[in-house]
């Protein structure tokens, strides 16, 4: 099922949560809708489900216009946070729960159910009740429940916030290998960016309620549409220095001059943020393109982390773990072709 | 150098008095609870068996069943005991459901909810006493506005306090009336530790509001509902109170006996006051109360099942 969104808007009393907000998401993938919190990501989901009427804008299902129908006349399938499973029915009793409310036959609803707990794993906890089950069961039930009526949309708000990590980790692949299995679109909320990168064919960012950037989310982080989603995406953060575009290259504030060829189309005086990601500076003992000073350095195993400094700026780099370079010591970086970008100062749109 | 001998010592004080301390914080509570409410169930018990027991001089003539030999076989207290038990038959039913359907009501997103909340909370903060002259009026023959509403729909108007065949249904609108909002304030409560998102999940599964409430609402209300049936119980059973402002005592013509009326009746109406009987019928609405509770918490273990 294609899923596609018009110029949503969702307006809160005074407070606009979405706006204008335009997307199409293809048939069978899976979708993660990104962002801060209070970024209007669940007010989206919740609209998509029917939950929330929109304030104006359009929902179509492949060509069907949803907007206006009901949440169980869309046809969508939806977990919660906290999973919502109902606590007085069994692990069985609460998969069949949306086939009851069809009217459908007991022996397929119980056929159907079976199916459904045996996708997710759960065929041998169906005689339990919520409360016997851990969180990570928990979820599967929730997913089950909401996949058993044969939904066309899979919708899930923060599925995987109420675990612990390591669970984290062993549900969202389930999620991932569930959805292949059944081809379900599937759209999934989370303020996990490393979340939302491993499993998802694609990333919607947003922030305060507006679309930033929609893709593949290799291209998010190599090539990000702005500097929040620059900012955002990453582990460690982006180091952000400020400047001025002087002589081809940047002026850093209370810092050197950064020389780099990609500079020379800058409008010469205009104030910029260089964003440079850990990983796209290196150590050489060649010219590089800037100097830096070592502040700090922290063993990490493979490699250290050294905090640097460009005159005032400090940014953190990876230099090799076998390092010999003390405090105060002077290094030549040399920026790579990835990870590193100039965004204007104030609007943040991305120049290079 | 320390010395370990002595801060061992004091070690061990210290533990003493910790473990002691508890009990100073419970003493004034527990002294008082010992001697008015401990000291005199005990007593009542060994009232209960002591045959021709003298209130002033506190002696007896010899210990066995002859004052429950006594009640047993006094119409009174057969009728005590038949009013009691239809009384709470018909209060405790028709009270759970209203209140739930008040509650229910309450708990909705409705305007004037204030005021609804002072409606249903006002016979709880005004006096008994006000409340049940206030209903005497209503049930008035002449110019009760029972009968005028009853008139309007077209039935005739009952003598509801004077006419022994009415005394009974009255007394039980005025008990289930003085017992809602209690339960509607537990029910309530109930109501609100429902997590809304089952209401949500259950509808973007298709489910419409009567389906939510008796499929979702009413299975997680459970546990409080037990609670109010039980507390219900208890306190319907020692139905006593409302017979004073409706009818002065047990009904226009001895027909409103209840088993705490009767209590009342044989220790304190009949002079001499008779305490052996009314002591014997207080351990037998004991009983009562006790059989009815452990039954209920049978079912609410089974229903948990």
């Amino acid at each position: 099922m294609k899923i596609t969104l018009s110029h949503i808007t969702k307006q809160f009393a005074q407070t606009t949560a979405v706006s204008d907000f335009t997307a199409e998401i293809e048939s069978g993938h899976l979708i993660a809708l990104l962002g801060p919190s209070g970024c209007g990501k669940s007010t989206m989901l919740n609209m998509i489900s029917g939950i929330l009427p929109v304030t104006s804008g359009q929902i179509l299902f492949d060509d069907n216009d949803v907007t206006d129908l009901s949440a169980n006349r869309r046809g969508v399938g939806l977990v919660f946070q906290n999973y919502a499973l109902y606590p007085h029915m069994t692990v069985m009793q609460n998969i069949c729960f949306p086939l009851e409310l069809q009217k459908v036959a007991k022996a397929e609803r119980m056929e159907r159910a079976m199916a459904m707990a045996k996708l997710v794993h759960v065929e041998e906890l169906i005689d339990r009740k919520p409360s016997q089950l851990s969180g990570g069961q928990q979820q599967r039930v929730a997913i089950a429940r909401a996949l058993v009526k044969n939904p066309n949309v899979l919708l899930l708000d923060e599925p995987l916030s109420n675990l612990d990590a390591r669970l984290r980790i062993e549900m969202r692949e389930e999620i991932r290998r569930i959805q292949q299995e059944t081809k379900i679109t599937t759209i999934f909320v989370t303020h996990d960016q490393e979340e939302a990168m491993s499993i998802s064919d694609k990333i919607v960012l947003m922030k305060l309620g507006v679309l930033q950037q929609m893709d593949v989310p290799q291209n998010l982080y190599d090539s990000p549409a702005n500097c929040f989603v620059a900012d955002f995406l990453g582990n460690p953060p982006i180091n952000k220095t400020t400047g001025v575009v002087k002589d081809g290259g940047i002026q850093l504030d209370n810092g050197p001059l950064v020389h780099d060829d990609r500079f020379t189309n800058l409008k010469d005086g205009q104030r910029v943020t260089l964003s440079i990601r850990a990983e796209a500076a290196t150590v050489t003992n060649e010219n590089g393109n800037v100097d830096c000073v070592v502040d700090t350095t922290y063993i990490m195993g493979k490699e250290s982390l050294a905090y640097v400094k460009l005159g005032d700026q400090r940014i953190r780099i990876y230099i090799p773990a076998d390092h010999e370079f003390g405090e105060g010591s002077t290094l030549h970086l040399k920026l790579g072709k990835r990870g590193v970008f100039v965004f204007d100062e104030t609007s943040g749109d991305r120049l290079i | 150098m320390m010395d370990i001998a002595k801060i061992k010592q004091q070690e061990k004080r210290q533990r003493l008095f910790d473990k002691i301390k508890p009990f100073g914080y419970l003493a004034p509570f527990a002294i008082g609870v010992t001697i008015f409410t401990l000291y005199p169930i005990v007593n009542v018990f060994m009232i209960a068996f002591q045959e021709n027991y003298n209130y002033i001089t506190k002696t007896y003539d010899s210990i066995g069943f002859d004052n429950f030999a006594y009640i047993f076989s006094d119409p009174y207290f057969i009728q005590a005991l038949q009013n009691t038990f239809m009384y709470v038959l018909i209060v405790i039913p028709i009270s759970l459901c209203l209140s739930i359907l008040i509650a229910y009501l309450l708990n909705q997103k409705v305007k004037f909810k204030g005021v609804y909340q002072t409606a249903y909370f006002l016979p709880m903060v005004t006096s008994t006493l006000a409340v049940g002259l206030a209903w005497k009026f209503m049930f008035n023959y002449r110019s009760g506005v029972i009968n005028y509403l009853l008139n309007l729909i077209g039935i005739e108007s009952i003598n509801w306090l004077q006419v022994t065949t009415y005394n009974f249904p009255a007394l039980c609108i005025y008990g289930i009336w003085s017992i809602l909002p209690f339960t509607i304030i537990l029910l309530l409560s109930g109501l609100q530790n429902i997590d809304p998102l089952y209401y949500t999940a259950a509808r973007v599964d298709g489910a419409n509001e009567k389906t939510i409430f008796f499929r979702i609402t009413l299975p997680l209300l459970k546990p409080t509902i037990f609670l109010v049936l039980i507390i219900n119980t208890i306190s319907v059973f020692k139905v006593f109170n409302e017979l004073f402002p409706l009818f002065n005592g047990p009904g226009v013509s001895n027909n409103m006996f209840t088993v705490v009326y009767y209590i009342f009746y044989q220790f304190r109406v009949r002079m001499p006051g008779e305490y052996g009987y009314a002591a014997a019928a207080a351990v037998v609405l004991f009983f009562i109360i006790f059989i009815f509770t452990m039954i209920q918490k049978y079912i609410e273990k089974k229903a948990k099942e």
